[in-house]
């Protein structure tokens, strides 16, 4: 954090009602560290509006708007729009959504606002399912995985999203993965999203979910840490759709990722086999991105 | 100033006097001219403004009610389509207790698709909490735009000033367009009621759980019951300044009539001749034209149609199993008099059908000819070989 010189101030209260070992709680922490005061954040349906807690009561110190599920950026767009004809351009608007709000239903508006070149941070934390509602499958839900929605035999069996080259494609000035596991990294990454001030800027932010993986609250950083070890959830950036930079190199089997979480418990060798192919070919996909 | 302008160049004129400062909107026929004048006025510089060319309807109310929360002037414009997508966030902008102004061109929905004429678009957001206000002529239309940010600042509640498709949207008029000097004496700057601010951290639009809840929805309700006096109030200022006053309600010829007729829109209009007409040769008829709907003037409405033989209620619109909309709405202001005229309600004009003098007067003689009604709603006008086909 020294060398970041950002300084030990939280903007998150105690006393919010996220689950223990939250990692979307843990990204908000270290996120407003960054951003700090002069912040504005846009938080649709998704477990953040449960987490920011009920009125009368909020657990940030800066201004929240909750905004209905598809319009994290849509809302976010307006309220630049309006702190912009304010002449405030300084305070940074950010969008705070889950994976269903940006994956899914908030994919439109998402999509538009960056075209139209909005000027703000959008975070998706992504927690890989419908967690607030009592985990159901979305579109970044993995291949393998057993949601309330993809129960039993009926596991998911189609690839997870790569909302990241969806994002790139967009010619987006700036996007990155970040975990909470790596906090150093991505506190770096909103620092850096933060100074890239003029248009649409999108990070996202590996969420490890304990109540909705199957896995003790006590392992949620270890789970996210491991994710990006074992090249399923690489570090990178891409700067204006094509400069691609390499964060973090892992080197380490899928086997043991999937066999800490309940979620995969019920595959089987050849089916580990297969999420690993499928994450080295992704992995050389990258690379190849990235360049020599 | 005396200009030649379409209606929809009436609201945009009324828009950019009113110092909006920023507008999103996705184009849908027949509004689409609204959006395309503001967008000429932010690109050339008169009007300090905003425009957000947005990818939807959904993502307009939502810009505008991120706009709203960040304490500036805002607006929009739909239709049909446009409006039943906006539904969700019609709900979120007055539960928000947004000032937001939203012209809304009534346009039939599909399938088939169809452009024109019918007012079921925006009477299905009849319990979105949006104030609700039908306009009959561009210089209407204008005058109302401007005081609905009146009316949506002083109660925080959204305001959706209503105009027909092409009947009203695309017919150019005399409309007086006056100076901003003026404009500016009657809508002072907004002064936000609550807003986002780093400086005063607060978290809007949160969680309400059941201890809340309905109180949030009473507040709501509150504020609609304050709106027939603040409504009042607006046009008094008005008339001092500009010399027009429309009222909630307008009556013609309501005093010593038998049976009054009730329209909305520009088929008001057409009614105004027929009332002429009908009168001169001897017939004991009104005109009551309905302009509020959002809240709706029960009391005023109760009192003009008390002493009245029959209603005439005119509805270019129609909800599906019950019957018309305004004459549903009429029939439930008037059932707890115990001597309450009967009501007759009559469907015509949907999908752009015109409603001619002829249709009215038709309407008219099966109300005067008949002691009650012989349904819900009689549909006037449909073409016989086409149903039975």
């Amino acid at each position: 954090m020294m060398q970041l010189n950002i300084p030990d101030r939280d903007y998150l209260n105690s006393g919010h009602v996220g689950c223990p070992g939250c990692g979307a709680t843990i990204a908000m922490k270290l996120a407003l560290r960054v951003l700090g005061e002069k912040t504005v954040v846009v938080i649709p349906a998704c477990c953040w509006s449960i987490i920011a807690g009920n009125y009368p009561q909020s657990a940030l110190k800066v201004p929240i708007l909750h905004t209905a599920f598809a319009t994290t950026a849509a809302a976010a767009s307006g309220v630049r729009a309006a702190l912009d004809m304010k002449g405030d351009t300084e305070t940074t608007v950010v969008g705070w959504a889950g994976d269903g709000g940006t994956f899914d239903i908030g994919f439109q508006a998402l999509s538009g606002a960056v075209e139209r070149q909005e000027d703000f941070i959008y975070v998706c934390y992504d927690n890989e399912a419908y967690m607030n509602t009592g985990v159901q499958r979305s579109s970044s839900t993995p291949y393998g995985t057993r949601t309330t929605t993809t129960p039993g035999t009926e596991w998911k069996k189609t690839r997870k999203k790569n909302i990241v080259e969806a994002l790139a494609a967009h010619r987006i000035s700036y996007t990155a993965t970040a975990s909470i596991a790596f906090p150093d990294d991505m506190m770096r990454k909103f620092k850096k999203a933060m100074e890239m001030k003029g248009g649409p800027r999108f990070i996202h932010v590996f969420a490890s979910c304990p109540t909705g993986w199957g896995v003790a609250s006590e392992l949620s950083i270890k789970i996210a840490r491991l994710a990006v070890q074992t090249n399923m959830f690489p570090l990178y950036e891409v700067e204006d759709g094509v400069k691609y930079t390499l964060n973090y190199k892992g080197n380490r089997s899928i086997d043991e990722y999937l066999k800490m979480q309940s979620r995969f418990k019920h595959l089987t060798e050849e089916d580990i086999q297969t999420i690993q192919e499928m994450v080295n070919e992704d992995w050389q996909l990258l690379l190849r991105k990235i360049g020599p | 100033m005396k200009k030649v302008i379409e209606g929809s160049h009436a609201v945009s004129e009324a828009v950019r006097l009113a110092r909006v400062k920023v507008l999103s909107a996705y184009p849908i026929t027949p509004q689409t001219h609204i959006v395309e004048s503001l967008s000429e006025y932010c690109a050339d510089g008169s009007m300090d403004a905003r425009f957000m060319c947005v990818e939807s309807e959904h993502s307009a109310m939502a810009s505008v009610i991120g706009a709203a929360s960040g304490g500036v002037r805002t607006f929009t414009a739909s239709s049909s389509h446009g409006l039943a997508l906006m539904h969700e966030l019609l709900h979120w902008a007055s539960g928000a207790r947004l000032p937001i102004v939203m012209a809304e061109v009534n346009r039939a929905l599909g399938p088939g698709w169809n452009l024109w004429m019918d007012q079921t678009d925006s009477l299905a957001q009849r319990d979105t909490g949006w104030i609700q206000l039908y306009c009959e002529d561009g210089q209407e239309v204008l005058d109302t735009t401007i005081q609905a940010y009146r009316l949506a600042e002083m109660v925080n509640l959204p305001v959706m000033v209503v105009l027909d498709a092409f009947f009203l949207s695309h017919t150019y008029e005399p409309v007086n367009v006056p100076d901003q000097e003026q404009v500016d004496r009657f809508l002072p700057s907004y002064v936000p009621r609550i807003q986002l601010d780093t400086a005063n951290p607060c978290a809007l639009n949160q969680m309400a759980p059941p201890p809340v809840y309905m109180e949030m929805r009473h507040s709501t309700q509150m504020a609609m019951e304050q709106v027939p006096r603040l409504f009042k109030q607006v046009e008094d200022e008005f008339f001092s300044i500009f010399g027009r006053a429309y009222g909630p309600v307008e009556t013609v010829l309501c005093e010593d009539a038998e049976i009054v007729m009730i329209l909305t829109g520009t088929a008001a209009s057409t009614c105004r001749q027929v009332i002429s007409d009908l009168r001169s040769k001897g017939e004991k008829v009104g005109l009551l034209k309905l302009k509020m709907f959002r809240p709706f003037p029960t009391e005023l409405i109760r009192k003009i149609l008390e002493p009245i033989q029959k209603v005439a209620v005119v509805d270019r619109n129609f909800s599906f199993g019950a019957s018309g909309i305004f004459a549903q709405e009429i029939r439930a202001a008037l059932c707890n008099y115990p001597e309450h005229p009967p009501v007759f309600g009559y469907i015509t004009g949907l999908g752009g059908r015109d409603v001619t003098p002829e249709i009215l007067e038709d309407i008219y003689w099966r109300t005067r000819n008949n002691a009650t009604p012989k349904a819900e709603s009689q549909w006037v006008g449909l073409d016989q070989e086409i149903v039975e086909s």
